[in-house]
């Protein structure tokens, strides 16, 4: 496995308590999430035309084909966008700000982009365009794991 | 093809609000205050409630048609619409398919309205308390996105970077609505004021965004009661005309988990080209523009993608010297709007556009001929209005 696991005495970036992930009830994500769980991340693409795109569609948004495949991605990403957030809007994030969200694009994924925490230091200097890699955080009791991000060292 | 067109054939004839209230002030229902700015409204036009044949929302109003035309005692419900989409985005949207409706011939006078007790009901401003989230918002809530600050402070952020500024634009977004506001009895924020000091020292929501770049909340209802322009002239009031009304989403704005292609926008891109287009004027020609603050970020690249100014020269084109009613290039929420006004979910920003016409603004523009509307940036869909006098 090519990826890391948190090395942090904190099981999890942010408190318990926020909403966790559930695979879509009609399935359309249910690979992704599955995948996280075994730290691998997915990316879903299209098998006609290799179009990727996320989140998941039914449909690919270029050819319109319907034969759509999950492509397992490096894990590689570049800051494209990030906020730090100081003001609580839900109970259990309260005592937890400020936290930082990035927006990062997958450069080997057709620069699709992916939400989560920027993992380390909530006050560091955040520069667009910085390399990070994915981190998998387990949560067993939730039966899910939440893809997050480092600066590349 | 001049006939397909709403150009010209349809007018605001009539306006009102209720009080407005802080979240969770509101005394009466929801619905009581609705009926109370569609009565109100009427009155404006110098109609009778019950000739209402036609009702347009959006963002999901609580209070549908049937039940308004039933609890007003409407003799006929020609046209019962709802504009698809969330946030503010369909402002203007529902005023221009008021304006399509009346066209056609669907319906006499139609209203559109708009209700909101924050206080009674969900608040915008909170994250979902749900245990478990599934689809597109699985993707960004259990990372701690979950209001509409954080999902638009992104897009912001990356709208800054691109064109290296934005500060100073957002900061005097901020400082002229609250100025204009304190004209404005009706302002939630009158006798509020808000000093440079007091913007600059405010405590951040989320980077980029302090307290004062953000929206209320707030308790209230509006109302506007659009017809046909011939019908308008045999009403009560100096009928607003619409000369420009645009919706719409850029390709694939509304794509998941923030995927959007061009990100930092407020979407008002093809919605711009298509509303210049239909009006036959050019920014230069408007007089006096509301514009939609659910963030001041949003206001900022709704104006460039206007072509109010360049997207590179913000910080020197929006300055409060630039935005004042009185003698400003922009004159810009004139009413104090969703900052300081009432967030009324920006029917209060169209309320204002109608007042300007008719020389009754609190901040009045002198001679005002073209007065606009910008519903909803950073939403899908957005929309737009333009209206002459
Ligand atoms: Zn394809």
């Amino acid at each position: 496995m090519t990826s890391n696991t948190l090395t942090t005495e904190k099981t999890s970036y942010l408190p318990e308590g926020l909403p966790m992930p559930a695979a879509s009830p009609d399935g359309l994500d249910q690979r992704f999430w599955d995948a996280t769980k075994q730290h691998e991340l997915m990316v879903q693409r299209c098998a006609s035309c290799q179009t990727f795109q996320f989140g998941p569609e039914w449909l690919c948004h270029k050819c319109h084909s319907f034969d759509l495949e999950w492509h397992k991605v490096s894990g590689r990403g570049r800051i494209y966008s990030w906020e730090r957030v100081w003001h609580p809007v839900h109970p259990a994030l309260k005592g937890a700000c400020p936290y930082l969200v990035v927006l990062v694009e997958l450069p080997d994924a057709g620069n699709v982009r992916m939400v989560g925490n920027l993992l380390g230091d909530p006050m560091q200097d955040i520069v667009i365009g910085s390399e990070v890699q994915v981190e998998f955080e387990d949560h067993p009791e939730a039966g899910i794991a939440l893809v997050q991000w480092r600066v590349a060292g | 093809m001049s006939d397909y067109t709403v150009k010209d054939k349809v007018a605001v004839a009539g306006i009102a609000e209720t009080t407005y209230y802080k979240r969770g002030g509101a005394p009466i229902s929801e619905m009581q205050l609705t009926l109370q700015a569609i009565i109100a409204a009427a009155e404006d036009a110098g109609l009778d409630p019950r000739q209402i044949d036609g009702f347009a929302s959006y963002s999901n109003d609580r209070n549908d048609p049937p039940r308004l035309a039933a609890a007003l005692g409407c003799d006929d419900l020609s046209f019962s619409n709802m504009f698809w989409g969330g946030g503010g985005g369909g402002g203007s949207g529902a005023v221009a398919n008021a304006s399509a409706a009346l066209v056609a011939g669907y319906s006499k006078y139609v209203v559109v309205y708009r209700g909101l007790a924050q206080g009674q009901f969900g608040r915008f401003g909170q994250g979902t308390q749900a245990k478990t989230v599934s689809g597109a918002g699985a993707y960004t809530a259990p990372y701690g996105l979950m209001s509409p600050a954080q999902s638009f402070a992104m897009r912001v952020q990356r709208f800054m970077y691109e064109h290296n500024g934005g500060h100073e634009a957002q900061k005097a977004i901020s400082l002229t609505s609250y100025a204009h506001a304190q004209r404005n009895p009706r302002a939630v924020m009158h006798g509020s004021p808000l000093s440079p000091e007091a913007y600059d020292g405010a405590r951040w929501i989320v980077e980029p965004f302090r307290l004062f770049d953000c929206c209320m909340e707030n308790d209230g209802a509006a109302a506007v009661i659009v017809t046909t322009a011939e019908r308008a002239r045999d009403l009560k009031q100096k009928p607003a005309y619409v000369i420009a009304a645009a919706q719409g989403s850029d390709y694939r704005q509304a794509a998941p988990a923030h995927n959007a292609p061009d990100y930092a926008t407020s979407n008002f891109k093809t919605v711009a080209k298509r509303l210049w287009g239909m009006a036959g004027i050019e920014p230069k020609d408007v007089d006096v523009c509301q514009s939609y603050e659910n963030f001041t970020g949003g206001v900022m690249m709704s104006l460039v993608e206007h072509g109010f100014c360049s997207p590179d020269e913000v910080d020197d084109f929006m300055t409060v010297e630039n935005f004042r009613f009185d003698g400003g290039k922009l004159p810009l929420n004139t009413s104090g709007g969703n900052l300081a006004e009432c967030y009324m979910h920006g029917l209060e920003l169209i309320t204002e556009a109608v007042r300007q016409v008719r020389g009754t603004s609190t901040a009045q523009v002198p001679n005002v001929d073209i007065s606009m509307v910008c519903s909803g940036p950073m939403v899908q869909p957005v929309s737009d209005l333009i209206l002459r006098a």
